[in-house]
């Protein structure tokens, strides 16, 4: 008789076998996905927010752009960045108009201007992307606007709904988007910022506060009917903002997410019963229309964005920098966009399986963490980061960037020993910043990815300046064509003239000691905390580290209690008035609770600032910025600092991957060659079976001879 | 038994009511409401109006204990801790603070933490008893002391050295399975294989260790002696006597950590990209979501005592000495 095989023996075998397929056992993909045209990254943190009114992080924006169009967006190649069309037809450029409503010439003076109007055409013949909420009979009538909680059942995502329609963008859904700002149940966070230049919008916000609905849907139904003053539609396609007096930097706004238009059919088919409960929420599934929707939505897992079939299409910009012509960049200019079909985002919260994933192809581009950068990179002799030569073999390729950030050490302007105007304050905190080696920080704790400050604007912004006429001469010196740090002599004599002769209080006779206020988590920051002790021990300061979680450190800027700390800024925009308001008094943290974290406050620098504010660039704009930066270096209210700069890694198949780090919505430009991608993973990725063969041999080693001494043991006698 | 049970359940209550009360005083004393409101409203331009708006709509306008302001009852009804807390007893978790219904959310998470915790359980169990009886046949001698020594060496080794040393070998190296991530339904097979493995290695040492002393303790008794003078096999003897016995500890740690299994793993399942329950939770936390972390912290707290419940029927059915009342 013929033995039966186990089941389980040709379970096994199957599920051997269906690993030794032309996939890689290692891909995390499905074997069919191998040669689609898909891109694939990876996030670390879950977006918080998918709605345009509420976002304003950069991990939520690297989705949200992909799929809401603004009115405006940032060029892809041009620099200094530069805003051109997205959905709308141009460019606004504000009309002026005195307290009469009289037109104003654009050059008058801002003191003079009552309001400014925006009127923002937008280009016909856009159309949302296919979602349910427009899904409507054949007479015109929405099939779920009227759903109850009972005709859910069987729906926990928006692709359980069958039927799903489109409409043309038109002004309204800008201005809905604006009102939707105003709404206090929004919690929108430029409603503050908005408050004080959209005419009426605080009136408005003041409204909704007060209004006394039953219901969301009754809340969306008056939100819908509200006028806001200073925001009119004027036809079909036009509508017009009007800004209180001159608030140049406005037209910036208008190329975020805050500002994209959004259907009021989205809001309330989100807001009928039993949606929330099944997390069926605009801020889980956004609608908007461009060049990708997003297919699908579990980010504790995976979001995936797919091509947005009604797209109205755009194409691959023409123009760059001179240096683009020869990298290649522009070898796709005038071409339909977008190049890629798909888009596929892991959560992936740990670097090393990221950075692994990446060397095996599986991730198409990545960042470099610090585990991993003396692998990626290594610093040739001029200083510049090159690929390490495993990089190169694998055909990596490196894109570096500075971006519109700062990292500061800020002192508190309100401290009595290192803040205030005398100056012996003044000469404390400018041998501090001779102290601070910041060449050394980026070195150590940046691996080299950063540039050092000389005042509070990046590079890229205008207002900032490079070379001999760009330092800050009380830190450095230019010597040999380069900037060079000023002595420890130096700043120990400033000490002295400060009346710290060594460190120590001519008064008091006693050691100066000064707080620093920390956020440290693990033993990485303490590295990093005893690096800026010993910078103030070069000065014979003595510095006490308090080190707090993040949420008391901020009560202590906000309360004004701390004396010296690191704080940071990512622009909004790429504007200098986006980073001088940092230092302006009337944003002071303590009294004014705004962003001046130093709570700095010098009244020429305040005066400056609220005239460079209204002007447009030029060389008078650049006097006003130079003699700012100057009366700030002087005053010293933060150590400048380093502007990081983003490394990022990406594999050969991947082009048109070029740093732009104002604008969000770059995914559009990219190009794949996934053919080549599917045959260098398979190269890379072979499996290696002779570790399944000697552990199985090993086994046997083991389990064979310890049979024979079970059996030998049975059958042996006591005596 | 029914009394027992019943029993049980009405002793939990108070300690469900204690582990609220310190998860709700733990949690305020790290975060104030006004911190939770700056990390939802984000770090940019919030203002105070922002704040206490997000603070009245979501319910950390009160007082967080004691309302002074209300009288009578309502001076402990009207506040933070009995308006959040009270529906958890009636397993009503509510939203998240970012507006998602927790409770289908861990319903959608338990599957990924159990299709992980499951087979490492029952794999382990296996394997550690297997090991545990040959070390167990084999005591006193060579293959003791050496199965002793690496399993000691074995349980000192952090879980995290196994994890990243796992991801490096069959993952990285050998290129045999995913280094990290996750799929629905069958899909997820392939991502289930390293960390399955892992798991089951991590525990070799400590699970291992606790069933030989055991079996040990178990043979030196008078009935193996006597099955032993009755002419059984040692293989006989172990298997049917020694593991029978020594099944009531073994279910003690088996049966109690059964319900625990939904509540998944912090540490894989954020090495490895698994959206169970355990990195739901560390995402909580780090969040500041106090709605979602008292809603865990309650449920793992309800689960544990269901675990002991069931751990002491099980020794009814293990052993029918023992009578529950």
């Amino acid at each position: 008789m013929r033995e039966k095989t186990p089941w389980w023996l040709l379970a096994a075998l199957a599920l051997l076998l269906s690993g030794c397929g032309d996939s890689t056992w290692n891909d995390p993909y499905p074997s069919a996905d191998a040669t689609r045209n898909t891109y694939y990254s990876s996030f670390a943190e879950r977006p918080k927010h998918l709605d345009p009114a509420r976002s304003y992080s950069a991990n939520e924006y690297a989705f949200l752009a992909q799929i809401y169009e603004p009115p405006l967006q940032y060029h892809f190649l041009l620099r200094p960045y530069q805003l051109v069309p997205l959905s709308a037809a141009e460019v606004p450029a504000p009309r002026y108009f005195d307290a009469s409503g009289a037109a104003l010439p654009d050059d008058v003076a801002p003191g003079e201007i009552d309001r400014s109007d925006y009127v923002i055409r937008i280009q016909p013949g856009i159309r949302f992307q296919p979602h349910p909420a427009f899904a409507s009979d054949d007479e015109g009538r929405y099939l779920y606007h009227a759903i109850e909680s009972s005709d859910l059942a069987g729906v926990n995502q928006l692709a359980d709904f069958d039927q799903v329609g489109t409409r043309e963008l038109t002004a309204e859904d800008y201005i809905y988007q604006i009102k939707r700002l105003a709404a206090p149940w929004l919690h929108s966070p430029i409603a503050g910022v908005m408050s004080q230049h959209i005419r009426g919008f605080g009136e408005l916000a003041e409204a909704l506060a007060g209004l006394e609905t039953d219901g969301e849907l009754a809340r969306i139904q008056a939100l819908r009917e509200a006028r806001i003053q200073g925001v009119q539609a004027l036809d079909r396609y036009s509508f017009k903002i009007t800004v209180e007096s001159k608030y140049p930097q406005f037209v910036y706004w208008l190329a975020m997410p805050f500002f994209a238009p959004l259907p009021w059919e989205a809001d309330v088919f989100y807001a009928q019963p039993g949606m929330a409960e099944r997390n069926i929420v605009l801020d889980w599934y956004p609608v908007g229309t461009g060049p990708y929707m997003l297919s699908e939505n579990n980010p504790n897992l995976r979001m995936a964005l797919e091509r947005n079939p009604n797209f109205h299409g755009e194409r691959y910009p023409s123009e760059g920098m001179p240096e683009d012509a020869v990298s290649g960049i522009l070898a796709d200019a005038g071409k339909p966009i977008p190049f890629i079909d798909r888009a596929v985002y892991s959560l992936e919260k740990e670097d090393i399986p990221r950075w692994n994933k990446f060397l095996q192809g599986y991730y198409d581009s990545s960042g470099i963490s610090s585990d991993a950068f003396d692998q990626a990179v290594q610093i040739d002799a001029q200083d510049q980061p090159m690929l390490t030569a495993d990089m190169r073999a694998q055909g990596i390729e490196l894109l570096t960037a500075v971006q519109p950030s700062n990292f500061y050490m800020g002192f508190n302007m309100l401290d009595p020993v290192v803040g205030g105007d005398s100056q012996r304050a003044r000469l404390l905190r400018r041998a501090i910043s001779i102290a601070m080696d910041y060449e050394e920080f980026i070195s150590i704790f940046a691996n080299g990815r950063g540039l050092v400050a000389q005042g509070p604007i990046p590079p890229g912004i205008f207002g900032h300046r490079d070379g001999e006429a760009g330092i800050n001469p009380f830190v450095y010196e230019w010597r040999d064509g380069r900037p060079v740090r000023r002595s420890l002599e130096e700043a120990r004599t400033l000490m002295e003239q400060a009346g710290y002769p060594g460190g120590v209080d001519r008064e008091s006779g006693r050691g100066l000691s000064i707080n620093y206020e920390a956020v440290a988590t693990g033993p990485d920051d303490r590295a990093r905390l005893n690096w800026i002790r010993k910078q103030f021990a070069k000065l014979g300061i003595e510095l006490v580290i308090r080190s707090t979680d993040y949420n008391r450190f901020q009560e202590k800027i906000r309360n004004g209690t701390g004396q010296v700390f690191m704080w940071g800024w990512n622009a909004d925009y790429p504007d200098p008035e986006n980073f001088l308001f940092l230092l302006y008094g009337p944003n002071g943290k303590v009294e004014h609770q705004g962003e001046n974290a130093s709570n700095y406050a010098n009244p020429e620098f305040d005066r400056l600032f609220d005239a460079m504010k209204f002007m447009e660039d030029g060389p008078q704009r650049q006097a006003i910025v130079d003699r700012m930066v100057e009366i700030a270096r002087t005053d010293a209210p933060w150590v400048w600092g380093f502007f990081p700069k983003a490394f990022s890694l990406h594999h050969q198949w991947l082009h048109n991957a070029h740093p732009n780090e104002m604008a969000n919505n770059t995914l559009k430009y990219r190009r794949l060659d996934p053919q080549q991608r599917a045959e260098l993973r398979r190269e890379w990725n072979e499996p290696v079976l002779w570790p399944i063969w000697a552990i199985g041999g090993l086994i046997l080693l083991l389990v064979i001879p310890a049979l024979w001494m079970v059996r030998r043991r049975e059958r042996s006698t006591a005596l | 038994m029914s009394a027992y049970i019943l029993r049980r359940i009405l002793y939990a209550i108070p300690i469900l009511i204690g582990v609220n009360l310190i998860t709700f005083l733990l949690f305020f004393v790290v975060n104030s409401p006004e911190d939770m409101a700056r990390m939802h409203l984000g770090q940019k331009r919030v203002t105070t109006e922002a704040i206490q708006a997000w603070k009245a709509e979501h319910g950390y306008d009160r007082p967080l204990l004691y309302n002074d302001a209300a009288s009578g009852l309502a001076s402990l009804t009207d506040t933070i801790f009995f308006q959040k807390s009270v529906k958890l007893f009636a397993f009503q978790f509510g939203s998240s603070d970012d507006g998602r219904d927790i409770g289908y959310d861990i319903s959608q998470r338990m599957w990924p933490s159990l299709a992980i915790a499951v087979p490492v359980l029952m794999v382990g169990l296996a394997f550690n008893i297997s090991y545990a009886l040959f070390i167990v046949f084999f005591r006193a001698t060579y293959i003791d002391i050496g199965s002793v020594v690496l399993l000691v060496a074995m349980l000192s080794i952090s879980s995290l050295f196994y994890i990243i040393g796992g991801q490096f070998l069959l993952s990285k190296a050998f290129h045999l399975v995913p280094i990290s991530g996750y799929d629905q339904g069958l899909n997820a097979w392939k991502f289930l294989i390293l960390p399955v493995i892992v798991g089951v290695i991590g525990g070799i040492g400590s699970g291992t260790r606790w069933y030989r002393s055991l079996f040990l303790e178990e043979i030196a008794k008078d009935y193996v002696r006597t099955a032993r003078a009755k002419g059984l096999s040692e293989r006989f003897v172990l298997f049917r006597h020694v593991l029978r016995n020594a099944l009531i500890p073994i279910l003690t740690g088996v049966v109690v950590v059964l319900p625990l299994l939904f509540m998944g793993s912090l540490i894989t399942e954020s090495f490895f990209g698994i959206p169970g329950l355990g990195s739901y939770t560390i995402d909580a936390i780090s969040n500041q979501d106090f709605a979602i972390v008292r809603s865990m912290v309650f449920l793992g707290a309800v689960l544990y005592i269901l675990g002991l419940i069931l751990t002491d029927i099980s020794y009814t059915v293990v052993d029918p000495r023992v009578r529950l009342q």
